[in-house]
């Protein structure tokens, strides 16, 4: 029996590569959207770790909407990136400075 | 007495319809209009004020003193619009509506040309005739109400509208820069004074809580051993402090040292308001205030000494700049200056009675002397210069003789006005006891001389000799029109015998009643005029007497002098280089004013400009402010900018710290 911690573990080490991901990544959008992703994998983990750990059915359930959101999530950003690109010519993050004040 | 009152209201309010038709609707009604509606309200004034005369003097129906409006009501203090028609106010009443009126007349004459003074096509020019008239009237109506008040408010009100009408008037024509600057000068000079004047009138307010001249007058003596601590550990007699203030006023519009600089310079406006207002009426408004407040001024030996002293300095000592100007204007204007120091003389001496009847009979033979010298004007087209007249008497015969008469009268030759008023003054300062009163003597009977030597200089170089104007002005010299030669002639009547007819009522007699009071230790004029035997015996009387000689003597040195073909000025440049300078640089009077306080003003504001207004208010508060805002968001924009990357770390960061915070708590 693999212990809870590991799982955890593993979903911390996820999160971090993840966040360490969009705080590194200069250079790509889509690489941002994929830590995005990754992040959200990352709190599943948690999530499917702890509901088997406390024997509750509803963080699975949770699991589900969060993928199917997730899913959702990545197409619609990936549609906005593509249009972002026509209009930019660029998936640069360093350029994509629009809000600056 | 009601009577008086309703004659009172239409008295004042006559010329104020007339200024006020006049001026704004000059352009409608045109010249004629003009000067008829002022004249007529002037000279509806001026047979409403004899009218009033007649009953306060001579039937002695008493004293009106009446509130016409209360303005406002304030703590207790009634700020209101009253008149006190006594012996005083009657007097000047007359003598301001009567010079005003030939005055009028004399303007017909005098500016009817006056298209010629602007440039084609000015604005200005266009309707200056009427404009010119309006303010006339506008003055006679500040003037009266000047005269007629009987509170401080109102006399306060009369005070600055006569002062801001002189201002209108001597930038007259302002398309000269000379004038402009005149009047600004004048209007300066007289904030001074006027400075004064307001402090003396709020130490009156401070100390009797009123401002109407009845209250104030009957609680002076309560106030006579008053003191007040203007600076910390001195004590100040109140009454000294009072009437010093009041009479800075004085100096002020009186012209008086050391704040007569602006009189001569007046001379840039119109010769008739040369006579009506800087020589006739307005600049004896000062002496009219220091003889109103005469319940005052008793109680204080201190402020009659400093009046005596001012006044016999400028006597004298303005007399001596009279002998060397060329402009026929400012010899007049010197002479009036020197005139006042005469009544300003009595006044110190507490004489007032006596300044007051030289104040009636100088306003005649001065505006006499004055329109004389604008007729001459005129006639030489307007060229002022006495160099360049001579020999006038052939040519302008009504014009020669009232000057001459005008000359007679101004250096107290016996039997005319002058003497009279000019002989009680002398003889007041000669019995007073005053500590000032020895130097004050000797300063006015060396006036006498001076008086006369200018006097006639002037009179010889412009009427008598060689005729020294170009060949064109020679062609074109007449006798001036009847509108400004029967003011001549009617002014020239009482410069001869108004004197004699009033001088044993009004410096030796009970003219004046209750208007002025004199304390019984002070009353020279009824120890001289124990002496005084009627008006014939004092002329014969005259004769006899020291001042006569030196006028004799004076004109004598001006007659062997013009006879020589010498001027005096240029002998003086000549022999007494030294003294001419001084002279001719006016005692530096105005050097010291431009100089120190002009350009020690300006400086003060120039430097309150760049430090105070640029750097402190502008670069300080104003743009300073900005400045701060502008830095501070600058280093707020740092943190807003734009990148992904650095907001999600902002975040993380923001809570790894909370976590922080909640775990090490």
């Amino acid at each position: 029996m693999i212990p809870l911690s590991y799982y955890l573990t593993v979903g911390a080490i996820l999160f971090g590569i993840s966040m360490a991901g969009i705080f590194i990544n200069r250079k790509n959008i889509i690489i941002l959207l994929m830590c995005i992703e990754l992040m959200l994998l990352a709190v599943n983990i948690n999530f499917i770790a702890f509901s088997h750990y406390m024997g509750d059915i509803a963080g699975q359930v949770f699991v589900f909407f969060i993928l199917t959101v997730a899913a959702a999530e990545a197409a619609i950003g990936l549609a906005i990136l593509v249009v972002l690109f026509r209009n930019k010519r660029t998936i640069n993050v360093d350029d994509l400075d629009t809000l600056k004040g | 007495m009601e009577q008086i009152y309703n004659y009172s209201l239409i008295i004042v309010l006559a010329p104020l319809i007339g200024a006020i038709i006049a001026g704004l609707f000059g352009g409608s009604i045109g010249r004629k209009g003009a000067h008829s509606v002022t004249i007529v309200g002037v000279a509806i004034a001026f047979i409403l004020s004899a009218i009033v005369f007649k009953g306060v003097v001579i039937d002695k129906v008493g004293t009106l003193n009446q509130t016409v409006y209360t303005w406002l009501v304030s703590e207790g203090i009634r700020f209101e619009v009253g008149f006190l028609i006594d012996e005083l106010t009657a007097m000047m009443m007359v003598v301001v509506t009567f010079v005003s009126l030939m005055v009028h007349l004399y303007t017909i004459g005098y500016m009817s040309h006056d298209e010629e003074n602007w440039p084609a096509g000015s604005k200005a020019g266009s309707n200056s005739y009427q404009r010119f008239f309006s303010y006339i009237s506008l003055f006679t109506f500040s003037m009266l109400m000047l005269v007629m008040a009987n509170n401080f408010m109102q006399l306060f009100f009369g005070w600055e509208a006569v002062g801001l009408v002189s201002y209108l008037l001597i930038g007259f024509w302002s398309v000269r820069e000379s004038a402009v600057y005149a009047n600004l000068k004048a209007f300066l000079v007289n904030r001074v004074g006027d400075f004064g004047f307001l402090l003396g009138i709020a130490a009156v307010l401070m100390t009797f809580n009123s401002l109407d001249y009845a209250d104030v007058f009957g609680a002076a003596t309560l106030h006579k051993d008053a003191t007040i601590s203007i600076f910390p550990g001195s004590e100040w007699s109140l009454m000294t402090v009072i009437g010093i203030l009041l009479f800075i006023g004085a100096m002020g519009k009186s012209a008086q040292v050391p704040l007569h600089v602006w009189l001569p310079d007046s001379m840039e406006g119109p010769t008739p308001i040369s006579a009506l207002i800087h020589a006739a009426t307005m600049v004896t408004a000062g002496i009219f205030m220091v003889a109103r407040m005469s319940p005052l001024y008793e109680l204080s030996e201190t402020a009659l000494s400093f009046i005596l002293v001012i006044g016999a300095i400028t006597a004298l000592f303005m007399g001596f700049l009279g002998l060397i100007q060329h402009d026929i204007k400012r010899v007049v204007a010197y002479s009036t200056l020197s005139q006042l120091g005469y009544m300003t003389v009595a006044l110190g001496a507490s004489a007032y009675a006596a300044g007051v009847f030289h104040l009636m009979t100088h306003a005649f033979f001065k505006a006499l002397l004055f329109l004389g010298a604008g007729s001459v004007i005129i006639a030489m087209h307007h060229k002022q210069d006495m160099r360049e007249m001579g020999g006038l008497r052939k040519y302008m015969p009504i014009t020669w003789i009232t000057s001459l008469i005008g000359s007679l009268a101004l250096i107290g030759t016996p039997f005319f006005a002058g003497f009279y008023s000019k002989d009680s003054i002398i003889m007041a300062v000669g019995a007073s006891s005053n500590p000032a009163a020895g130097f004050a003597y000797a300063a006015v009977v060396a006036g006498v001389f001076i008086t006369a030597l200018y006097s006639f200089r002037m009179y010889f170089m412009v009427f008598h000799g060689e005729e020294r104007m170009d060949h064109h002005t020679k062609e074109h010299l007449h006798e001036t029109p009847w509108v400004v030669t029967v003011p001549l002639v009617l002014l020239a009547i009482p410069s001869v015998v108004i004197g004699a007819i009033y001088v044993m009522d009004m410096p030796f007699g009970d003219f004046f009643g209750s208007a002025i009071y004199v304390a019984a230790e002070h009353d020279v004029l009824a120890e001289v005029g124990k002496g005084v035997h009627g008006w014939f015996g004092m002329a014969l009387h005259g004769f006899m007497t020291l001042p006569f000689w030196l006028a004799a003597g004076g004109v004598f040195t001006a007659w062997m002098l013009h006879r020589k073909g010498l001027d005096i000025a240029v002998v003086m440049q000549q022999r007494l280089g030294f003294i001419y300078k001084i002279l001719d640089n006016k005692y530096w009077a105005d050097e010291v004013y431009a100089n120190i306080f002009a350009a020690g003003g300006r400086g003060i504001g120039s430097g309150l400009w760049k430090v105070g207004d640029v750097a402190l208010i502008d670069g300080v508060m104003v743009n300073g402010s900005a400045r701060v805002v502008g830095m501070l968001s600058g280093l707020i924009r740092q943190v807003q900018n734009g990148l992904l990357y650095r907001y999600a770390f902002a975040m993380v960061f923001g809570l790894l710290l909370l976590f922080g915070l909640f775990l090490f708590r």
